[in-house]
């Protein structure tokens, strides 16, 4: 188990728990970031900075520090 | 068909996730006449256009704001659930065309499942299926139609294809409304869930769900994913919200998620029959990845958004020029023309220094405000501007705010008005304050001839190290400023004046697409004319107001006859002499009218407060006149120093005057130190009341102009007097 926020570059995992905020949660999973989805991190930009994720063929980017609230399964 | 139906114009609503080309296909299904009005009760954009469905059938088009999902937290993203089930006030569409990117099916399926749930008839256009072709990947589109039981139609937006079957499916739908409601339903399995949604669906009232209980249903849904305690939205019954915290509470006292149930039992229907439709090679990297590799590289994807700023800034300075001096020109050739064939008057003064001048110093701005509008366009339609937000996170952050808000801030480089329009689209009230607070401070196109006047008379055309211009150089240096202080307003605003959390950031990074001139040019447009309306007509009035300060009263008792001197120099025999000593006592008779007029009282009145930072009451009376629109100073200028006519900030004469000022003491008033006061206190002061009338329109309320007013001008006087009374002490001039 790890979170999005250390993941490689480039690592695929599967989402395991989504938490942080209730209004946050709800939009990251209507975006179709759930549990058991797959997802590949694709770029980070800096240290604190943000990070891009491609969910179901999308690609959002969000703060490495709301990243952490995303705990996943490498594969 | 009941009667009235088959009368009044059918509404088909269009709706989808941002970025799915929604606004292509809206385009071309309608004509170029659109109704841009705003939605009630918000300030959110409604447009409306004709759908032409052949001979015999006209209907109405409304675009939906795009959006991910009905659920909403806030007014603004009310709009959308409103729009497509029609509570009063609203319309309900008869049809809701819902326009689907091929390319990313799932998510956009999950909005699809949601307007269905509403038992809205809907048509699916299926846009981006030649991006699926080059991808090597397959869609069966029949058996998409069969799973989701609505009509789906093949799309290009950008190319028009499908849009004749689109329209045709269409007439067929809104002739047979059942074809286009599915007989499906997605319902969720666990007992306690139904029994929340049950409960919340009936504490609507009626007029919510037309006495259906399935659209109650929905509606009960849609409360326990958008009320909470801390949401914005507007009109919830009161009944329900107690409902929605009541259910929320005991789901989470029996350790389950409302939102989580929901939000997964769909897109787990979805999995189940859709996500198998897509085949073909799914692994590979896009080319939007490739790009983005270097776009979004932390040093050089930084390196690239400078180095285009830089390409819009000096493509705005050298291509709109041409044009700005044509339409210059047109106006002052109309002034003369009309002071040519109509005697003197109060009447022509008004038509052509009031009216004509007061059109011309609107007009005078479109070319770079539409040039400025294009390339932001641009910019939006590639997908570049989300890494434009993506980059500028890291900043934006620090002033708790998204990245996603110095996308407005942009815009405010071309004019205000729109720029603080379009933060309508933030998400939060809070930053969406913060952000119409600063825009005014970016350097807009107004301020633009002010500086060129300035730095043209004050500054030497010298070059430092043969490379630098001093005159270019300061140019920069005041956007570079003006952006600065603009960042660091929003941090102290976020700071102290709107508190708030941090809101997490989640932005999509759009695929990069080739631009689609239609919809940018239009995008263009719709700006430009959301300009000329709301701040056109308040430049207009200004100008006229200006005038009446100028000319008013219309007889001043003068000192000096000049009649009598008139009748005095008609007797001279040389008909060259008389001719230059009578011209000069009208300009004399002019300016000593002028001098006396309300506006000269009022210059002089305010020439205390303005004196610490090196203006005299003549630079008063242009900063007043500045407040209609910024460039007003310098035809101000050129009324005050008694310049006939075609002032603008090109004029050398004008130029010459202003070297030749001199105060009381006989030193020369205009300095280059008095002259970067200046300019900061342009850069900072609110000038400009259509800024003023766009904040009131968009908050309603008085306090907010009033405040950015204060706040603006406060910062002004203090800047600009910290830099001319320090640059005194240190000996510049």
């Amino acid at each position: 188990m790890t979170c999005l926020s250390d993941l490689p570059v480039g690592a695929r995992a599967r989402v395991v728990e989504i938490g942080g905020e209730r209004n946050f949660r709800r939009r990251l999973m209507e975006l179709g970031l759930l549990p058991g989805t797959p997802v590949r991190l694709v770029r980070k930009a800096d240290i604190g900075g943000i990070l891009e994720v491609e969910v179901r063929g999308c690609h959002l980017s969000l703060r490495q520090a709301e990243a952490r609230h995303l705990v996943l399964q490498p594969s | 068909m009941t009667p009235a139906a088959a009368t009044a114009p059918a509404l088909v609503a269009i709706a989808g996730n941002p970025n799915v080309g929604k606004t292509s296909v809206f385009n071309r299904l309608t004509g170029l006449d659109l109704k841009v009005t705003n939605y009630p009760g918000v300030t959110v954009e409604r447009q409306e256009g004709r759908l032409d469905l052949g001979p015999h059938l006209q209907a109405r088009i409304l675009d939906v704001p795009g959006t991910y999902s009905l659920s909403s937290r806030s007014a603004e993203e009310q709009i959308a659930i409103s729009a497509i089930t029609g509570i009063p006030p609203y319309e309900r569409p008869d049809l809701v065309i819902m326009v689907i990117d091929a390319t990313q099916l799932s998510r956009n399926l999950y909005l699809l499942l949601q307007v269905l749930e509403t038992k809205v008839p809907t048509v699916v256009a299926l846009n981006m299926m030649d991006v699926v072709q080059r991808r090597r990947q397959r869609i069966d589109v029949r058996r998409l139609e069969a799973e989701i039981g609505v009509p789906v139609v093949e799309v290009s937006g950008n190319r028009g294809t499908g849009i004749d079957t689109l329209r045709a499916t269409v007439v067929e739908v809104l002739s047979h409304p059942d074809r286009g409601i599915p007989g499906w339903r997605w319902r969720p399995e666990h007992p306690a869930l139904l029994e929340d949604i049950d409960r919340v669906g009936r504490a609507f009232p009626e007029s919510w769900s037309g006495g259906d209980p399935e659209r109650a249903w929905a509606w009960g849904m849609w409360a326990l994913l958008s009320v909470d305690e801390s949401d914005e939205l507007e009109g919830i019954p009161e009944t329900v919200r107690r409902e929605v915290l009541d259910r929320i509470r005991r789901a989470e006292a029996e350790g389950r998620q409302i939102e989580t149930e929901v939000i997964q039992g769909r897109y787990e229907w979805i999995d189940e029959h859709i996500t198998g439709l897509l085949s073909g090679d799914l692994e590979s990297k896009t080319r939007t990845e490739h790009f983005d590799s270097v776009l979004l590289h932390p040093a050089w994807g930084f390196a690239l958004f400078l180095l285009v700023m830089a390409i819009v800034f000096q493509s705005l300075f050298s291509w709109a020029n041409p044009l700005i001096d044509g339409i210059d020109g047109a106006f002052s050739w109309l002034g003369t023309g009309i002071e040519g064939h109509l005697g003197p008057s109060l009447f022509r003064d008004f038509l052509v220094n009031g009216v004509i001048a007061g059109v011309g110093s609107v007009v005078v701005f479109l070319p770079q405000i539409l040039l400025l509008f294009f390339l932001i366009g641009m910019m939006e339609d590639s997908g570049y501007m989300a890494r434009v937000a993506f980059l500028m996170d890291r900043i934006m952050k620090r002033l708790g705010l998204h990245g996603r808000a110095f996308v407005p801030m942009l815009s405010g480089y071309a004019c205000a008005v729109p720029a603080i329009m379009a933060t309508r689209t933030m998400e939060r009230r809070r930053d969406r304050m913060v952000t119409m607070m600063v825009i005014p401070l970016m350097t807009c196109s107004a301020r633009l001839p002010v500086y060129t006047l300035l730095i043209a008379a004050l500054f030497p055309p010298r070059r430092i190290a043969g490379i630098f211009g001093v005159q270019s150089g300061l140019m920069v240096a005041m956007y570079l400023f003006s952006t600065v202080v603009a960042l660091i307003a929003a941090g102290v605003l976020g700071r102290f004046v709107f508190k708030g959390q941090n809101v997490p950031l989640l932005m999509e990074l759009p695929p990069y697409r080739v631009p689609h001139w239609g919809s940018v040019v239009r995008m263009m447009w719709q700006r430009a004319s959301l300009f000329l309306n709301e701040a056109g007509r308040v430049i207009l009035l200004c100008t006229i107001g200006l005038w009446i300060l100028l000319s008013f009263p219309r007889h001043p008792v003068l000192d000096v006859d000049y009649d009598a001197l008139r009748t005095e120099v008609g007797a001279n025999p040389d008909s060259n002499a008389r001719t230059l000593a009578l011209g000069e006592l009208d300009a004399r008779e002019s300016s000593d009218r002028f001098l006396r007029s309300y506006g000269a009282r009022l210059g002089h009145f305010i020439e205390p407060v303005i004196e610490p930072l090196g203006f005299d009451w003549k630079v008063g009376i242009g900063l007043i006149g500045a407040f209609a629109a910024r460039e007003v100073f310098i035809s101000t200028l050129g009324v005050v120093y008694g310049i006939e006519s075609g002032v603008d900030e090109h004029s050398s004469t004008l130029r010459e005057k202003i070297r030749a000022e001199v105060r009381a003491d006989g030193s020369p008033l205009y300095t280059p130190l008095m002259g970067l006061s200046l300019m900061i206190f342009f850069a900072l002061s609110c000038q400009c009341m259509s800024t003023l009338a766009a904040v009131y329109r968009e908050t309603k309320t008085i306090r907010w102009p009033l405040f950015l007013f204060a706040y603006m001008t406060t910062l002004a006087w203090t800047v600009s007097f910290a830099v001319y009374q320090g640059g005194l002490l240190l000996g510049l001039r």
